[in-house]
């Protein structure tokens, strides 16, 4: 048996520094005041600052109409997220489910159209995307923000191979027993899906959360912007001899960590599953 | 129960590749039929349209007395269990009883007390609460049977339900499953590529080949009188010794030695022969015809002695106590001899002479 040496630990311990000092950097200088961090750069130090800082972030009305708050902002932030990951579910489990069980003509040919749009990220289509959105009045809705980013066949694509390792056997068995193809969605498919299903939200709801483009671009109306966009408006404001409140930017950022990792931490277990064993 | 009547039925794929053809059946009530054959013979393809998981190309398939050739598996009143169990994963032992009894809107009533009878018949009672993860695989078998069970269908239809337990399991389940049959007297279409599980379970054995049906009939007609050189090697265990030998008038030469078949001849010229190995037995004198041992496999109870006769290889089976030396001679009883065509492998059958004496082979002078 393999017997683990000092050199080992030691690799591991170099990795985990690695991946974890700039977010424990970025949060300890959070706690700084701006001036502070301006004056001595980033800091490894626990400052005084700390719930200042994040009471500020959260609760001060900002931005240019001076009416959002940090809060607010991660809220859209979450809407978005959470919006993306469900709608894409249902969408691409649908979608597969009719190109795995269903013959219809040129079924094969839908699966390679739709695979296709993957090599059409929405920042290639974004002009088009925001003339359709545009011309069904969809700017500055929530809608608007997910709807577009649902069109990708990544989800589809997932979903299409875990049905297709899904055995035989057990869609006749349920045809034997009586279930239609909507019972057998329902009751034998989606249960069996659920890891799977656990995996895509949490890879979903990260793509949807870290979006930045898009909203950049779909939202004027400043009560729909989502935390990364507040993140680069606050470092935006070089006006006079103000101050960037690099504190600001670095506690949002650290906010805007959050909920990934809540996501993946409750979760991973599933999406460890989903991805690597198939619950048959 | 019904009884299920197979007429002229056919499978054509798409692609026009043919699976099945012109297969004439009729199961009568209460009856379990083992289809048996290779893999690719057409077995579970036949089953299957039975089934009615694959639409059936020509011919027709009655249940009772309704055409079921355009009806959903759900409504042709039948029950199937599957080589891999197909139980759904996320639902409880119990769950997986009762789906198919609530999607019929089966009062609760009924279903509770059908899926405890299911249960109690098949000693799963313990498990109900139980996903089918956390069983063994003859526990889970018994789940897929109890589906089936609690359905009180018109027919079973097993797929290669034994395949994948272990040798040991495997006897045993097949045991419970004729004894389940017996009781409950349901029309059983069963398919095994296993000839002992076919020999052991049916009431009559249909052999099949290349989507053809080589021979129906009860275990034991299957065994004495195969009609095929095909049914010859497929049933029984060890294979029976087919033999190129040639008739002249009253004898059989096979290689060097002849047998004097005592009126037993049912032709002339070329044709197989088929010796059970367990029909040859070994002669001190120096007539029979002369075996070479190549190796012996130790079954226990049996000897089975591999070797040659002339250059065609033969086994024969011994006592387990039997001495076997590396040449021996061996003879059979010429009214255990089955004579098949040389071309087409049917059997070619003998007409018993009115007084049969045991021939001695002799050697070629």
């Amino acid at each position: 048996m393999y017997r683990t040496k000092f050199s080992d630990h030691l690799v591991l311990i170099l990795g985990s520094l690695f991946l974890c000092m700039p977010v424990v950097v970025a949060f300890m200088t959070s706690t700084h005041t701006a001036a502070d961090i301006h004056m001595n750069g980033l800091s490894l130090a626990w400052g005084d600052n700390f719930i200042a800082t994040y009471e500020k972030v959260l609760t001060q009305k900002g931005g240019f109409t001076g009416d959002i708050t940090g809060a607010r902002m991660v809220m859209n932030s979450l809407i978005l997220g959470v919006g993306f990951a469900i709608g894409k579910i249902l969408l691409s489990m649908m979608a597969a489910y009719a190109i795995v069980y269903f013959r219809f003509p040129m079924a094969t040919l839908s699966f390679w159209v739709i695979f296709t749009t993957l090599l059409l990220p929405l920042e290639v289509r974004i002009m088009p995307s925001y003339q359709v959105m545009s011309d069904l009045g969809l700017l500055n809705t929530y809608s608007g923000l997910i709807v577009p980013l649902l069109a990708s066949a990544t989800g589809t694509f997932y979903f299409r191979q875990f049905f297709k390792s899904v055995p035989e056997e057990l869609l006749e068995a349920a045809r034997i027993d009586g279930a239609g193809p909507f019972k057998f969605f329902i009751d034998i498919l989606v249960p069996i899906s659920r890891t799977m299903i656990a995996a895509i939200f949490i890879i979903m709801f990260v793509y949807g959360w870290n979006q930045y483009l898009w909203p950049m671009m779909m939202t004027t109306d400043e009560s729909f912007f989502t935390l990364m966009r507040g993140i680069k408006s606050i470092l935006q404001v070089w006006v006079g001899s103000n101050i960037p409140d690099y504190n600001e930017a670095f506690a949002l950022a650290v906010l805007a960590m959050l909920p990934p990792v809540a996501i993946v931490v409750i979760f991973q277990s599933w999406f460890i599953k989903g991805l690597t064993e198939s619950d048959k | 129960m019904a009884a299920i009547d197979i007429s002229s039925v056919g499978k054509i794929y798409n692609g026009g590749v043919r699976a099945v053809t012109d297969i004439d059946l009729d199961i009568k009530d209460g009856e379990f039929i083992v289809l048996v054959g290779p893999s690719g013979c057409g077995k579970s393809t036949l089953l299957r349209m039975v089934a009615g998981l694959e639409a059936i190309s020509e011919g027709t398939v009655k249940i009772g007395d309704r055409v079921v050739n355009e009806v959903e598996p759900a409504d042709r009143d039948i029950a199937m269990v599957f080589q891999n169990y197909a139980l759904y994963p996320h639902m409880t032992v119990r769950q997986n009883l009762e789906y198919g009894l609530k999607n019929r809107k089966t009062p609760k009533a009924e279903i509770d007390a059908r899926v405890a009878e299911a249960a109690r018949m098949l000693e799963i009672t313990q498990y109900l609460d139980r996903k089918p993860r956390a069983l063994s695989g003859g526990q889970r078998q018994r789940v897929a049977m109890g589906r089936a069970i609690v359905r009180k269908p018109a027919a079973f239809l097993f797929d290669e339900p034994l395949s994948n337990l272990d040798a040991k399991l495997r006897v045993s389940m097949r045991g419970e499953i004729k004894r389940l049959q017996r009781r409950l007297g349901t029309t059983s279409i069963y398919v095994t590529h296993d000839q002992l599980e076919a020999m052991t379970l049916a009431d009559r054995l249909v052999v099949l080949n290349g989507g053809k049906i080589e021979q129906v009939g009860s275990p034991l007609d299957v065994y004495h009188t195969p009609a095929s050189t095909f049914v010859a090697s497929f049933i029984g265990s060890p294979a029976m010794n087919l033999v190129k030998a040639e008739l002249q008038g009253d004898r059989l030469a096979i290689g060097p030695s002849q047998i004097s078949l005592n009126g037993y001849a049912p032709t002339s010229g070329a044709v197989t022969v088929g010796l059970r190995a367990e029909d040859l037995r070994v002669v001190s004198s120096a007539e029979g015809m002369p075996f070479t041992v190549e190796y012996v496999e130790e079954l226990g109870s049996q000897r089975l002695a591999h070797g040659l006769v002339g250059d065609q290889a033969v086994t024969i089976a011994l006592s387990g106590e039997a001495e076997i030396t590396d040449s021996m001679r061996l003879s059979i009883d010429p009214s255990k001899l089955h004579f098949f065509d040389a071309e087409t492998g049917r059997r070619l059958d003998v007409r018993a002479p009115a007084t049969a004496v045991a021939a001695v082979a002799e050697p070629v002078a």
